[in-house]
């Protein structure tokens, strides 16, 4: 169990903390203790007992045997005394606030050398026992009569100090043995020692409202250093200066300080989980397995707050969908206990929660078919769209695959929330599946909310700040570049970052600012600034009059009468002290219909549009037909390519049809008709065939080729026109004439009295 | 007996109850704030509080400022943090009479009806108290666009 590093360094925070909360414990249990001698109120033995009770618990998970031994003893006396069977006298609390020393030493002990000391307390154990003995109700829990309890009040003190003394002849040897015994002890040890300060008495507990009004003010102080090193970098007093550095410097290490004071380890959250893991698991018949790392991952306790229930959803969900039923995973030959795990670590100033699951994983044809049926995307697209744009349909409201609703989820609000709200926190969510062998789903998340680093741009002599974490990298054009740089396509400006098409928004525009510099110099010396930006999984450039720097700015929200505007995430004082106000990159993306407020279209099927209408290269499906003839059709007219063997083909008169998807899909012999064959070689019909899918106004055709033979991305500049039915012209392609086919002809000459049979 | 702040629009006089008032400062630089609604004139920095100033004159409906000087801030502290009102000149603090007090006559514009308390009639002139939550809260249907048309 203590074998992993993780859990050494659990064991050590776990001790850590008991040796904090039992000290504490232990001075009100003495005060309880003397209220309870004067007064008698059994509430305070209540209180007297739990704290002993809670101290022999925690010391027994944590294997402290020695120190679990003397509370248990202490427990069985308290118990008789709180249930009345015993009665109080002073020789007994004189002795239990004995115990209550010697639990205090051994604590101390602990914290200093890291080790539970052997068993050297005999004395009090042997009290505690002669004085239950006394009873005679209770003899049998006494083992063995002290034959000098009598002399016992006598001899209390200098027990104790013989004892205390002894121990502390004891720890030298003890800690000196550790060092030479096990690694577990030496590293505990190590660990506590070298704080060499009492931890109990070095920590206090704060209110998180001073805590905050602390940190705003080191926000303040940011500020006012940042004005302070900009207006002195500009004079040449060296003393000035170099008090400026120095407050720079501190100040920065102040706020990393009081940031650390406002963490707390992801633990607090992780911590419910086993619980939700057990109670969700057995709601719905399944077995999980929880493994939890990165407990002690720290994160500012706004941010905490923010994620709890995102992740709770996740883990619901992760069990709920992810995670089959034990028989389903015996057939897919998994253990029948399904594991989750949930991991904390840092990365690159962020956090990363990652929860994985072995389960189904997702389903990606379902949630395609989910999508286009639920009407978030339609056919075309679904077609279309790459895997990862897929899984991250999930994300989008209204969706949910499962087949009903659950009691745990499927109602169809969740994973958008999640996102929603990891996304208010400046995050980010990212899955992956892998079909058959489960689901991983990371969140990143910033360390704090207060201070982010952003980026500081100039549109329209108004400076404004982009968070950084929605920036991916900036873009300057220069001179012939910048004219030639920015394309129009239907009125809206792209940029053709590395052979992708980067829509552009012109920043001054989206916020109906006038850029009186822009018309001036349109002609010569014109310089684009492009910000390349990442909001809701789309990229799009803002044009800005320049960049300035980047800065490290205290996030203020903005008041009342400006909330309803969605551009903005708030405002911060620059160094100057003048007010600039914060983009918000998402608000922009979607006042600029870059990200549509529906979110229906995807990068991929946006950028293919644009690129066929932009010049003449697209991307082809090749396949031959009968021998050798090559054939072409634009891959964004393939919804799918399916194989069908022979046997599946039905007849509906004399069109051939094909059960898909709970449908009867018409297909079309491309052979047949386009070449104008009717003669179809036995040895075809006896393979399986290649299936085109073509979807056109929710009805799908399907085309059958030869075989399918690749993918190619070329000019489609038709360059042999043909007047054949159903073909476009012929290209060159890999050095080959190949037909170039508009499916949509095909299938309109050749559907539409079937379709509209068959629709009826 | 409260006292009032008082300050001037044009060359009407008008009060906000002292202890709504947080401070009154001059014209600070501005810096202003896009798509924002009319009156918002822009967001100014107090001592590292960023605070919402409001066009006064906008807000109740009055021709836009035509004078040289700039105008002087009001802040006042609401329970969403401070904002501040731009106003002309600032007057005396005024303790007037409550038996001079009077709800605002129906005749007046709808704008003002809803900002507006009531009024002191004072020795020579009138002081019109203003409702600084109603000013402010600039979702209200009162919006000076339509006022002005």
């Amino acid at each position: 169990m203590s074998d992993s590093p993780s859990n050494r360094e659990l064991q050590k925070e776990l001790i850590k903390d008991f040796i904090i909360e039992s000290s504490e414990g232990l001075d009100f249990f003495d005060n309880e203790l003397l209220t309870f001698e004067t007064e008698g109120d059994l509430e305070q033995m209540n209180n007297v007992f739990r704290i002993i009770h809670t101290i022999k618990g925690t010391a027994g998970c944590l294997g402290l045997n020695n120190i679990e031994k003397i509370a248990h003893s202490g427990e069985n006396l308290l118990s008789q005394l709180r249930d009345g069977k015993i009665q109080v006298n002073q020789e007994m609390v004189t002795s239990l606030l004995n115990l209550s020393d010697v639990l205090k030493e051994s604590i101390q002990t602990l914290e200093r050398t890291g080790s539970d000391s052997g068993n050297k307390h005999c004395s009090i154990l042997e009290k505690m026992e002669g004085l239950l003995a006394r009873n005679p109700e209770d003899s049998e829990q006494a083992k063995m009569e002290d034959p000098g309890w009598g002399l016992f009040d006598e001899e209390s003190e200098e027990e104790k100090h013989a004892s205390a003394k002894g121990e502390d002849q004891e720890d030298d040897g003890d800690s000196a043995a550790i060092e030479n015994s096990t690694t577990e002890e030496e590293n505990l040890a190590s660990l506590l020692a070298a704080g060499k300060t009492n931890l109990a008495e070095s920590t206090i507990r704060v209110d998180v409202s001073q805590l905050d009004k602390v940190m705003n003010m080191v926000g303040e102080l940011v500020l006012a250093r940042n004005q302070i090193v900009v207006n002195t970098t500009n004079r040449d007093e060296a003393a000035l200066l170099t008090a400026s550095q120095r407050l720079n410097i501190i100040t920065t290490e102040l706020q990393e300080s009081v940031m650390k004071t406002r963490m707390q380890p992801i633990g607090n959250v992780f911590r419910k989980f086993p619980k939700i893991v057990r109670d969700v698991a057995n709601e719905l018949g399944k077995e999980v397995q929880l493994t939890m790392d990165g407990h002690e991952t720290e994160l500012d306790r706004t941010i905490i707050e923010a994620i709890k229930d995102p992740l709770t959803h996740i883990v619901r969900n992760a069990i709920d969908h992810g995670i089959e039923t034990p028989d389903d995973r015996v057939v897919a030959s998994k253990a029948k206990e399904g594991k989750l795990s949930l991991g904390a670590y840092h990365e690159g100033g962020q956090i990363v929660i990652e929860i994985t699951d072995d389960g189904k994983g997702i389903d990606i044809e379902k949630v395609r078919e989910t999508a286009s049926q639920k009407g978030i995307i339609n056919s075309s697209q679904a077609g279309s769209m790459s895997e990862k744009e897929v899984i991250n349909l999930v994300f989008q409201p209204g969706f949910s695959t499962a087949g009903k609703v659950s009691n745990v989820s499927g109602r169809g609000v969740g994973m958008d929330v999640v996102k929603t709200n990891i996304e208010k926190t400046g995050g980010s969510i990212d899955v992956s599946t892998n079909s058959g062998l489960g689901t991983t789903i990371k969140i990143k998340i910033p360390l704090t909310l207060a201070i982010i680093p952003a980026l500081i741009v100039t549109s329209a002599d108004e400076r404004f700040a982009i968070p950084q974490i929605s920036l991916l990298e900036l873009v300057r054009l220069e001179g012939e570049q910048a004219k030639e740089g920015i394309e129009m396509l239907y009125g809206s400006p792209v940029h053709r970052l590395r052979g992708k098409l980067l829509p552009l928004v012109y920043l001054n525009h989206e916020l109906q600012i006038s850029s009186p510099k822009k018309e001036l110099e349109s002609d010569e010396d014109t310089v684009v600034n492009i910000v390349v930006l990442q909001a809701d999984g789309r990229q799009f450039g803002l044009v800005v009059d320049a960049i300035n720097d980047t800065e490290e700015i205290v996030v203020k929200p903005l008041g009342k009468q400006l909330k309803g505007i969605s551009s903005f995430a708030g405002a911060t004082i620059m160094g100057d002290g003048k007010v600039a106000l914060i983009l918000d990159v998402l608000g922009i993306a979607l006042r600029a219909s870059v990200v549509t407020e529906s979110r229906t279209l995807t990068s991929a099927s946006e950028a293919e549009k644009t690129e066929t209408e932009s010049d003449t290269m697209q991307t082809l499906l090749l396949f031959t037909v009968g021998e050798d003839r090559r054939m072409a059709i634009p891959l964004s007219e393939a919804a799918r390519l399916e194989k069908f063997s022979s046997e599946q083909i039905e007849y509906t008169g004399e069109q051939k049809v094909v059960q898909y998807r709970d449908d009867i899909m018409p297909l079309f012999d491309v052979e047949e008709l386009v070449l104008d064959r009717k003669q179809i070689s036995d040895s075809k019909q006896n393979d399986t065939l290649e299936v085109v899918v073509y979807s056109q106004a929710g009805r799908n055709y399907g085309l059958i080729v030869g075989s399918i033979k690749d993918i190619v991305y070329e000019s489609a500049s038709i360059s042999y026109q043909s007047d054949r039915m159903g073909v476009l012209g012929s290209i060159v392609v890999q050095g080959k004439v190949t037909d170039l086919l508009s499916v949509s002809q095909i299938v309109e000459q050749h559907s539409i009295p079937e379709s509209n049979a068959l629709a009826s | 007996m409260k006292q009032f702040c008082t300050f001037f629009l044009d060359d009407m006089l008008f009060g906000v109850d002292v202890l709504e008032v947080q401070e009154v400062i001059l014209y600070q630089e501005m810096t202003c704030v896009p798509l924002a609604p009319m009156s918002v004139q822009g967001l100014i920095n107090l001592r590292g509080q960023i605070v919402t100033a409001i066009d006064l004159r906008e807000r109740m409906g009055l021709a836009p400022r035509d004078i040289e000087e700039d105008p002087k801030n009001i802040v006042v502290q609401t329970e969403d943090g401070a904002v501040s009102l731009l106003v002309d000149e600032i007057g005396d603090v005024i303790e007037p009479d409550e038996d001079s007090f009077e709800a605002a006559p129906e005749t007046l514009t709808d704008i003002a009806r809803h900002m507006v308390d009531g009024v002191y009639k004072l020795d020579g002139r009138l002081l019109i108290i203003l409702n600084v939550r109603a000013t402010l809260d600039l979702n209200q249907a009162v919006s000076s666009e339509w006022i002005q048309n």
